[in-house]
């Protein structure tokens, strides 16, 4: 046993795959120790908020300022003012005016507000545009008044008696507050989802709840598939009939449609994620089934199985004593890829809005489906999605990796 | 006048490299001498070398089979130390033809054997027409009595004793000088297994092979089949004569122990007491400093572990590897068969 | 010596079919054998003469398709797992592998309790189990104070293969089925095992079935030769009557394509 143990970890594919799925593991179990909040917490008024540090500018106004002197920062300050595609429509309006193209450089912006400033004329009629792209024209020239300024910003504050407003304070353009000093601050590395959930909260636990399918459907589509192999390969006869029987059937109904079906019939209200998970691992015994059975057939007529026969022993026992351990190895290889294909299986149910009631826990497939629902893709918010997919895919991989490992252990043939 | 040998080893050792790093040396310092109509048989049991032994003897071998010292020369020719490429391409088939145990998987299920023949001459001699190919293989079918039908059938429409002497006449297609056979017939049914024999001596007589050496651990063949034998034990030769003398008259007390142990189907068999040697061979992963078989022998004394034993060369092709004389042996032996008579 | 009087074992129109419909294998057809009391009887064929499936009908881990078994006289029942168990304390086995008959994860200790729990002795006092082991290994000179908690791959497949006769030592059956026993083992320690089954056979008057396609073995150590071939048994008689005097061309043929070294091999006959 410890030698095989040795063995096993000193397989370069499995220590891999052991070292990201633990790595996962951990993370689900370490992270809400430090992140309190509740996954399913709406923290955003608004939809897909992109990652990032999010400082309240309220409190920002009210810390303690100072003053620095950094190189470039009017500059930065102009370059972030004006987008792509203002530059390129401002550039356009200039050509068409008579300026020539080599000239005009969108990536110079004093020079391109300089020109903009010295050419710019409402009144001008340019052929060939619209009215929409004319007041759009107009709507850009008004933006950038002040763009230029370099005086302070003033804050005023409404006097409830007087009703007029009264400066409380001005914000320079050297004004730099200490981020520490902010008492409001909020890190969102992966954004917000549609609902204004925090995408990195959420997408922990949904892992935790995606393993916590897979385990539990692994466990019981090992368990009945382990134990109807045992007596229909062994015991053989009208029980490996009766068993086969029921195996071709499960094999003739395509799985997921039968999944399709009982989730739907079981109805939004039931399906919480272990029922989904008992759901599944009932549902996908057949493929093991089918492997225990060709491995115990293959098992029982060997000399110690008859040895045990001749020493008097029971079913149960050559069963449990003479049989179980020679297929542990593949029995456990077999519980990896249940659950790999358990937790994909709940990613499709998910996604077709058939996986666990969405109110109580996300899962990987529910993130997804919410991010399709909404349109995360098209509107290319690649947080709600990105993330998610890669997960699946480093889960299902490391354990997969991890199963090709076992396997080169087992398996002597395969060792390279 | 000692005749030309065709093919002559010297102090041949190679080695295992394990993949801790240890040497097992598998075949310690072999020399052997084989002339042209003379077949050699190499009996020994299971872990002694003798397949080692066989692949060592081609030259062609891989990781984790490595050259130690030693030479083999074939025709003539110093082949120590080639490139397992050149090897495959210029003496296998051509001047050393080789047969492993289960020689019969080496057709392909999905061709006929006609095609497997014609694989071989495109390998080897380009030259050679289809037709030619055909004809060349019905001739040798008949010489060597194989029904022609043969040719055109799959692999699986044959028994495994036709399967092995189809693959077994195929490598002598080209004449080779010597035939090394690795349990040729370990693995058929008796019949089976007297055909095949048939054919290795019918292969010799018709010229389609210059020599042959012959390694099994089944005594009896060796006995019918070759002009001499060589016992191996450990890595080491540790008896060599005449096929006569081996088997009848064995020198070294492990040969005495495993002729001693043959059980043949004829008349006075059931009377005979069969002799065991006591214990197993050593670990060549650490070999014992002197005599290798000092730890199983009855006649073993102190010097035996203590030097390294050399094959002592009694004259007239026979030596063997041992610290006592022959004249001491052989007192010790006839003791032993009047102490059993009474 | 087989004791002419006492047949311990016989069979009646043996037969076994495998498959059904129109794939049927004829494995052992109609075999009526008498085994007495105290013989070495060889049941001699080449692979596929259906010896081990009828070697696997005696123990009683095959059901015969057709046929009767008679035990001691009586018509033989095993059809409940208490009749199987009383079975098999009169009759054993030992396989071809050595490597094979052990369960790798069990210490080779439990080999040798089974058979005297087999006995009816497992309730008795830890000591006195081990001085019962210590004695059959003895027989066939093994130590078993050097074997306990041993696993079967820090044994030689000539150690395992004793410790099988071990086993057979503590049952002291009235019936050994010997399937192929030294075919895997070494020629130097070929005679110890085939001595030890026969001291077994003298002192406790064992019947020895010994299954195996080797005739100049069956020729050395059986009473008796039963020569199969498909399924049939083709010639028996006494082994010098069946291997110096063959008359069934079949057993002629086998004998002849055997290698001799005293008399002359004949090539010519294939």
């Amino acid at each position: 046993m410890k030698h095989t143990l040795r063995q096993v970890f000193h397989s370069p594919r499995f220590v891999v795959g052991f070292a990201i799925f633990a790595f996962i593991v951990l993370l689900v179990i370490v992270y809400p120790i430090f992140v309190r909040s509740a996954p399913l917490g709406i923290i955003g008024q608004g939809t897909f908020f992109p990652p990032g540090i999010y400082v309240n500018a309220y409190d920002s106004i009210g810390s303690e300022p100072y003053t620095l002197k950094l190189d470039n920062a009017a500059a930065k300050r102009l370059a972030s003012r004006l987008s792509d595609e203002q530059r390129l429509a401002m550039m356009e309006w200039l050509v068409a005016a008579g300026l020539s193209e080599n000239e005009i450089d969108p990536a110079d912006t004093e020079k391109l507000l300089e020109q903009w400033e010295n050419n710019y004329d409402p009144t001008i009629n340019i052929p060939g545009q619209t009215n929409a792209r004319r007041n759009y024209f107009v709507r850009l020239n008004a933006s950038l008044g002040g763009i230029l300024a370099t005086e302070a910003a003033i804050i005023a504050e409404m006097n409830a008696e007087t009703n007029t407003l009264e400066e409380t304070g001005s914000v320079d353009q050297t004004d730099y507050v200490n981020i520490n000093d902010v008492p409001n601050k909020r890190l969102l590395p992966l954004g917000t989802d549609n609902f204004g959930r925090d995408v990195l909260t959420e997408l922990v636990s949904a892992i935790g709840t995606s393993l916590l399918i897979g385990l539990v459907a692994g466990l019981i589509a090992t368990t009945i598939g382990l134990t109807l192999g045992l007596i229909a390969g062994y015991i053989g006869g009208f029980a490996d009939d009766i068993v086969m029987f029921f195996t071709n059937m499960f094999t003739v109904i395509p799985t997921f449609v039968l999944l399709i079906l009982i989730s739907y019939g079981i109805g939004q209200e039931q399906r919480g994620a272990v029922t989904i998970a008992v759901v599944i691992g009932f549902t996908s015994w057949v493929w093991t089934t089918r492997a225990v059975r060709a491995q115990v057939i293959s098992l029982r007529n060997r000399d110690h199985v008859n040895l045990s026969k001749l020493s008097g022993h029971s079913t149960t026992r050559i069963i449990l004593l003479s049989i179980l351990p020679y297929i542990a190895s593949y029995v456990v290889m077999a519980f990896i890829l249940q659950i790999s294909s358990a937790i994909l299986a709940e990613a499709g149910l998910s996604i077709l809005g058939l996986g666990p009631k969405t109110t109580e826990v996300p899962t990987l497939g529910l993130m997804m489906n919410w991010a399709m629902i909404y349109q995360a893709q098209v509107l290319g918010y690649w947080w709600a999605y990105l993330p998610v997919i890669i997960t699946i895919a480093l889960i299902s991989f490391s354990l997969n990796l991890m199963n090709t490992g076992l396997d080169q252990v087992f398996n002597p043939a395969l060792r390279e | 006048m000692p005749e030309e040998a065709i093919l002559e080893v010297r102090e041949l050792t190679t080695k295992y490299i394990t993949r801790y790093d240890e040497n097992i040396y598998a075949v310690d310092h072999v020399s052997l001498r084989l002339e042209a109509g003379k077949s050699l048989g190499i009996a020994g049991e299971s872990g002694c070398g003798k397949s080692t032994l066989a692949l060592s003897l081609m030259g062609y071998y891989f990781p984790p089979l490595h050259y130690t010292s030693g030479e083999i020369i074939i025709d003539g020719r110093n082949i120590t130390g080639m490139d397992p490429d050149e090897v495959r391409k210029e003496i296998l088939g051509n001047e050393i033809a080789y047969i492993p145990q289960s020689a019969m998987n080496a057709l392909n299920p999905t061709r006929k054997i006609i095609n497997f023949i014609e694989d071989v001459y495109k390998a080897h001699d380009p030259s050679k027409t289809k037709k030619e190919v055909y004809e060349l293989a019905t001739g040798c079918c008949d010489v060597l009595g194989l029904p022609a039908e043969v040719l055109q059938k799959y692999p699986v429409e044959l028994s495994g004793g036709m399967k092995q002497r189809t693959v077994i006449a195929v490598s002598v297609m080209l004449f080779p000088q010597v035939l090394i056979a690795d349990e040729p017939s370990s693995a058929l049914d008796v019949t089976s297994q007297k055909m095949v024999i048939k054919m290795l001596k019918n292969m010799m007589d018709n010229g389609f092979i210059k020599s042959m050496i012959f390694i099994t651990h089944e005594l009896p063949l060796l006995y019918n089949v070759t002009d001499e034998i060589m016992v191996m034990y450990a890595g080491q030769i540790v008896e060599k004569a005449s096929a006569k003398q081996a088997v009848f008259d064995p020198l070294h007390p492990y040969s005495r122990g495993l002729m001693g142990s043959i059980i043949v189907p004829e008349s006075g068999a059931r009377d005979v007491a069969l002799t065991t040697i006591p214990g197993v061979p050593p670990n060549l992963k650490n070999p014992p400093s002197g005599c290798r078989f000092a730890e199983r022998c009855k006649y073993v004394r102190p010097l035996c572990r203590a030097t390294t034993i050399e094959l002592n060369d009694i004259g007239s092709g026979r030596a063997y590897r041992c610290i006592l004389p022959e004249s001491e042996l052989r007192d010790i032996y006839q003791e032993e068969a009047e102490r059993h008579a009474r | 010596m087989p004791d002419e009087n006492k047949i311990c074992l016989s069979t009646v129109g043996l037969t076994k079919v495998f498959g059904f419909g129109r794939n049927t294998t004829l494995a052992v057809d109609h075999v009526d054998i008498d085994f007495y009391e105290s013989e070495v009887a060889s049941i001699v064929g080449e692979s596929g003469s259906g010896k081990t499936t009828l070697a696997k009908m005696l123990l009683g881990l095959l059901k015969p398709t057709e046929g009767e078994i008679y035990f001691q006289g009586t018509k033989r029942d095993i059809r409940t797992r208490k009749k199987k168990r009383e079975y098999w304390k009169n009759i054993q086995a030992i396989f071809q592998d050595p490597y094979a008959s052990y369960n790798i994860f069990n210490k080779i200790d439990s080999v040798l309790l089974d058979c005297i729990r087999l006995r009816g002795d497992g309730r008795l006092p830890k000591e006195e189990k081990v001085a019962l082991m210590t004695e059959a290994c003895s027989f066939v000179n093994l130590k078993f104070e050097e074997l306990t908690n041993k696993y079967p791959f820090e044994l030689s497949g000539g150690q395992m293969q004793r410790l099988m006769i071990a086993r057979i030592v503590l049952l002291k059956p009235r019936i050994l089925v010997a399937d192929e026993p030294t075919s895997m083992i070494d020629a130097c320690s070929r005679a110890t095992i085939l001595e030890m089954l026969l001291r077994l056979r003298d002192e406790i008057g064992m019947t020895i079935i010994f299954i195996t396609h080797d005739i100049g073995l069956a020729f050395f150590i059986s009473d008796n030769v039963y020569i199969m071939q498909q399924g049939k048994v083709v010639e028996h008689g006494t082994a010098d009557d069946v291997i110096l005097d063959p008359q069934v061309p079949y057993t002629q043929r086998l004998i002849s394509d055997v290698p001799k070294i005293h008399e002359e091999w004949d090539l010519s006959t294939v």
